[in-house]
């Protein structure tokens, strides 16, 4: 019984690595400039996570194999200096790991989420809804109009409560409900929720975050390569949740201009 | 409050009479524990079918299961599930798991019964709160499935219940009126039922011990029970004031959770000022802490188990006594790992990150210190040893995944999906459940004076053992290609290529939740037909070996034991059998 | 199953931890089951208090109001209740109770005129058009007051329950009764505290 317990948990143990090792299933290329750090970072873990794994699987399938009661009189053997080389072996190693993560993984961590937008971003006001995205941008004056909930309605596309009738810098804020930006240039999302709570997550580039009402959440990154990819809402919102998608259009600077031109004519 | 120690008087319990004393409303901390597994295993019975509907849908969305139109019209119409109805059936199957099994049986269940006798105490400190909190917990699980009858269904905003999801009323959705008002009750008075359970387990281990049995003589399993109610103290404590807020800001127009300007349903709503990250840390302040109530009477099982079919003392007791306090200590500084990217200040991630990072160390530790066990021993692959084997391996493989988790520059990608579904439920569903399998295989000849089958229990623990892992690895794989958790369906187009992997996971599913069949009938069968079982079938020191199976109304007959030895004397030269009991006489001196 | 002959005065159905002490004085579980409640609540209110601070700094709708003052009245009635509990209790020994049975009774009595003043205050605060969902303060203030309203009634039922049990039971149950009273001057502590931030913050 202990040999079988020590195949099967070999086999499992091989069978996974495999996998984990070949890519068969792993995140989509990375198109931005901070993914790099975060791949990196993931597949560090995943080397010293994948040694931890196999040893300690393939220490647990040994002994099963070794030590069954073979009621052959021999007497127990203790570990080897006991439990103190497991003790210092677990602060040094796994010490010594989570110092080295933590050191680089904070700095990824802070490029992302701890730097100040490039002053030169483009900035998009994002509003998540039950359940979908909007996404606004401020018009050639360059500034976004004030917003109302109580003016939000749905059936006229008034998603952001906007009040043309009276701000003039209303009537050229552009709204779309798929997100187009230049691929190189920063990018300053300004996230804000109208009812619960959502998540923006594009996995391609290696971006999440919540949106929390109330909040007006920024988040920047830039796109390094043209293409349309999706974005997801990753924070449970209702039934919809599932379906709660947009696109993000990453163009060629001379398309966006040519994208951002239409837009503001149908204004 | 219900007793006064005087020791003067003769104390001494009457056995109860009549059938409600006895079976129902009883105070033997026996007859609690036993209700508490009966508890846990309706409710996981429930929990597990929640899950295969669940995974059905996943798998074929358009499926019709046929019989559920008729629990719910509205949710599940000619029988295929809609996404709110898919979304409360998660709900339910994660708070039911989590709160009434994997609180419940392994903790409560096991505890009641055995923390007292492995004490050498006759019953708990209190055996009037212990009665109460068992009924508490068990009105708590009627009102939580009861919101499965009322006509919007149950609540859907899972068991995390985020404000204002949970907060702003029917608005929201389907199940977010009377439903989540029913789930906020629920999880209140499971509450106040846990805290009157660990006022129990710890007055009982402070108090209740008997002559020679000092704390660091406590077998692992109690030592763990202790920890645990320590936790649970803390953390229902502020679960409870968490949900009548909930409650107040649902029912009651307060605005503790909910901001201003909010537009639900074409409808401005009428709160304002309240801050939906409050909830966040306050749920989360408890909730990871519950994680490790979860597992640690797991921890302590197994230390105690393993053992006893090692033949050799557990490697480093103390060591393993002092990860589980740091454990203890450190779950309380790590809440925020699962709000890296809820909009909170970004540098708090690096302060929660790092403590996260560091409770792998004790784990390690323990993990291999149970290796380190079964090194050199003697193996005997009893049901009961395989599970614990297995428990070791599936808690490497949750635990490595947890590794990820804790570092916010990777949980940038990896936050809600799969990758955490897969981590959680190879930690809790999969390790703490071995916990109470390896408990139940172990203590049912001492419950039940009989033995369980070896045979059905060895082909469970096959079946299980193998299922879970072709359930649960496979979903790293999804989690690392950008599978978001929590959808009813997969329609989106860089999703739609893995519904493939899903379908092989449902089918693993549903073959393991088949297994467990062989493992329920085991159960009663040999409650009833099983062979008598001796007073130490395993040949193991700890107290409850030393009276009979089951022990009498008073655990010891009246003469409660001298404790002159620890639990861990296995393997000993020259003494009958190869291992001395705890509650044997001491050695004799030399002179 | 073993059958042993109930002593006199003793309720079959009470349970009887019997501790063989294994060092020091004998332990007493009522008293350790008592400091661990007053762990415990002193979590919950801490994480109530948390929750306030949070709550008073995400908005700027904090309405600030004037506490009723029929509250410092309740706080000299609180506190004169855990004098009297004191005092009958150095007067009960295990032997004779009646001394102290008095200043149980006017215990009790101050109890519930505590909580009486308490549901008064209430009145007088829905009077001035503040109620639960009026703002968060208000909110706060009834939240706060009512928990501890609700544990205090608990230490009632507590009181009641020692005070029948040492007029039938003997010896009397002095650790039931130390425990009892712990419970009781935490209520007040508790009121003493909760009294402060709720001057302080509202």
């Amino acid at each position: 019984m202990g040999k079988l317990f020590a195949v099967v948990v070999a086999i499992i143990t091989f069978v996974a690595t495999a996998i984990f090792v070949m890519h068969v299933w792993w995140p989509p290329v990375d198109i931005s400039t901070h993914g790099p750090a975060i791949d990196h970072q993931l597949r560090e873990t995943m080397v010293s996570a994948g040694i931890l794994f196999v040893v300690s699987q393939l220490a647990l399938a040994l002994f099963a194999w070794q030590y069954g009661d073979r009621k052959d009189g021999r007497p127990i053997k203790v570990f080897p200096g006991g439990a103190t080389p497991m003790v210092v072996l677990a602060i040094v190693l796994v010490g010594a790991e989570i110092l080295a993560l933590t050191f680089v993984g904070s700095k990824v961590w802070a490029g992302i989420f701890q730097s100040p937008p490039d002053p030169n971003s483009l900035v998009i006001d994002v509003q998540a809804e039950q359940f979908a995205f909007y996404f606004r941008y401020p018009g050639p004056d360059s500034s976004f109009a004030p917003t109302h909930p109580e003016l939000i309605n749905e059936a006229s596309e008034n998603y952001f409560g906007l009040d043309p009738a009276h701000e003039v810098d209303a009537r050229d804020d552009i709204v779309v409900p798929s997100l187009a930006i230049p691929v190189g240039r920063p990018i300053l999302l300004r996230m804000h929720a109208k009812d619960v709570n959502h998540s923006f997550y594009v996995p391609e580039l290696r971006i999440q975050q919540d949106f929390v009402p109330g909040l007006v959440i920024p988040l920047h990154f830039t796109a390094t390569r043209t293409g349309k990819y999706e974005i997801v809402c990753t924070q449970l919102c209702g039934l919809g949740h599932y379906n709660m998608r947009a696109y993000v259009e990453v163009m060629s600077p001379e398309q966006f201009d040519q994208w951002l031109k239409e837009k503001t004519a149908q204004q | 409050m219900d007793h006064a120690a005087t020791p003067a008087a003769a104390h001494h319990h009457a056995p109860p009479q009549g059938f409600l004393r006895q079976h129902v409303f009883s105070l033997d901390h026996k007859v609690i524990g036993k209700q508490y597994l009966d508890l846990a295993l309706v409710a996981v019975c429930v929990g597990m079918v929640l899950s295969w509907l669940m995974r059905l849908h996943l798998a074929w969305p358009n499926l019709p299961i046929p019989g559920l139109e008729k629990l719910s019209p509205n949710g599940a119409a000619n029988g295929v599930i809609t996404p709110e109805y898919y979304l409360s059936l998660m709900t339910m199957h994660a708070t039911i798991m989590v709160f009434f099994v994997l609180t419940s049986a392994p903790f409560a269940g096991f505890g009641n019964y055995f923390l007292p006798i492995q004490v050498g105490a006759e019953d708990m400190a209190f055996p009037r709160f212990n009665m109460m909190s068992f009924w508490t917990t068990c009105v708590a699980f009627l009102v939580l499935v009861s919101s499965f009858f009322v006509s919007d269904g149950p609540a859907l905003s899972g068991w995390t219940a985020y404000a204002p999801l949970s907060a702003v009323g029917k608005d929201a959705g389907p199940g977010q009126g009377m439903g989540q008002t029913l789930w906020a009750l629920s999880i209140a008075i499971f509450c106040v039922g846990q805290l009157f359970g660990s006022l129990n387990f710890i007055a009982t281990t402070l108090d209740l011990r008997t002559k020679g049995m000092s704390l660091a003589r406590m077998p692992m399993s109690t030592w763990a029970w202790f920890i645990t109610s320590v936790i649970g103290l803390i953390a229902f404590a502020v679960l409870l004031p968490a949900c009548i807020l909930l409650l107040l800001d649902q029912r009651a127009g307060t605005s503790f959770f909910i901001p201003a300007g909010l537009v639900i349903s074409d409808r401005l709503q009428p709160h304002s000022g309240g801050s939906p990250l409050l909830w966040q840390h306050l749920f989360w302040f408890f909730g990871h802490p519950e994680v490790y109530i979860a597992i640690l009477p797991g921890f302590g099982i197994v230390s105690t188990i393993l053992p006893v079919f090692a033949r050799k003392p557990l490697l480093g007791p103390r060591a393993l006594i002092g990860c589980m306090t740091a454990i203890a200590f450190l779950s309380y500084t790590v809440w925020g790992h699962h709000m890296f990217l809820s909009g909170m200040n970004p540098f708090s991630a690096l302060l929660f990150s790092v403590p996260t990072l560091i409770i792998t160390i004790p784990a390690t530790i323990a993990t291999l210190l149970w290796i380190g066990t079964i090194y050199g021993a003697k193996l005997r692959f009893t049901t009961p040893a395989l599970f614990c084997l297995g428990f070791i391996s599936v808690f490497v493989s949750g635990g490595l995944s947890g590794f990820f988790l804790a570092q916010p520059s990777i949980d940038t990608y990896l936050h809600a999906t799969y990758f955490v579904v897969a981590h959680f439920h190879f930690v809790m569903a999969v390790a703490a459940m071995f916990g109470i399998f390896a408990g139940t295989y172990f203590w049912f000849p001492k419950m039940f004076g009989r033995m369980m089958n070896e045979t059905l229990g060895k082909w469970h623990f096959w079946l299980t053992f193998i299922g879970v892992y072709c359930i649960f690895m496979p979903m790293h794989y999804l989690g690392l290609a950008g599978n978001v958790r929590r959808y009813s369906a997969f329609t989106d187009d860089y999703l739609k290529p893995l519904i493939p992997l899903h379908r092989f996971i449902t089918i693993a599913a549903l073959f393991t939740g088949a297994a467990q069949l062989i493992f329920l009938y085991n159960l009663i069968r040999s409650r009833f037909r099983g062979p008598t079982a001796p007073a130490n079938p395993w040949e193991a020191t700890t107290l409850e070996w030393s009276t009979t199976s089951p022990p009498p109304f008073d655990n010891f007959g009246g003469h409660p034991p001298v404790v002159s030895h620890g639990p861990n004397e296995y393997g000993v030269k020259g003494a009958t059998g190869d291992y001395v009991m705890q509650a044997a006489p001491a050695p004799a001196r030399l002179h | 199953m073993t059958t042993v002959a109930s002593p006199p005065n003793v309720p079959p159905s009470v349970a009887p931890p019997r501790p063989v002490a294994t060092r020091g004085p004998e332990p007493k579980p009522a008293e350790t089951g008592v400091w661990v409640a007053i762990a415990t609540i002193s979590m919950s209110f801490a994480a109530l208090t948390s929750a306030m601070v949070v709550r008073a700094s995400a908005a700027p709708d904090w309405q600030h109001f004037r506490l009723p003052p029929i509250l410092y009245l309740n706080t000299l009635v609180l506190l004169a209740s855990s004098f009297t509990l004191a005092a009958a209790r150095r007067r009960i020994t295990a032997v004779s109770v009646r001394d102290g049975l008095p200043g149980l009774y006017v215990t009790l009595g101050l109890g519930l005129l505590f909580v009486t003043g308490q549901i008064l205050a209430w009145r007088q605060l829905a009077a001035q058009g503040l109620f639960l969902a009026t703002s968060p303060s208000s909110a706060f203030f009834y939240v706060f007051t009512a928990l501890h309203g609700l544990h205090v009634l608990g230490g009632l039922a507590g009181l009641l329950y020692v005070l029948r049990r040492i007029r039938r039971v003997v010896p009397a149950p002095m650790t039931a009764l130390g425990a009892a009273t712990l419970y009781w001057h935490f209520m007040d502590v508790l009121w003493l505290y909760l009294l402060l931030i709720l001057i302080i913050r509202v």
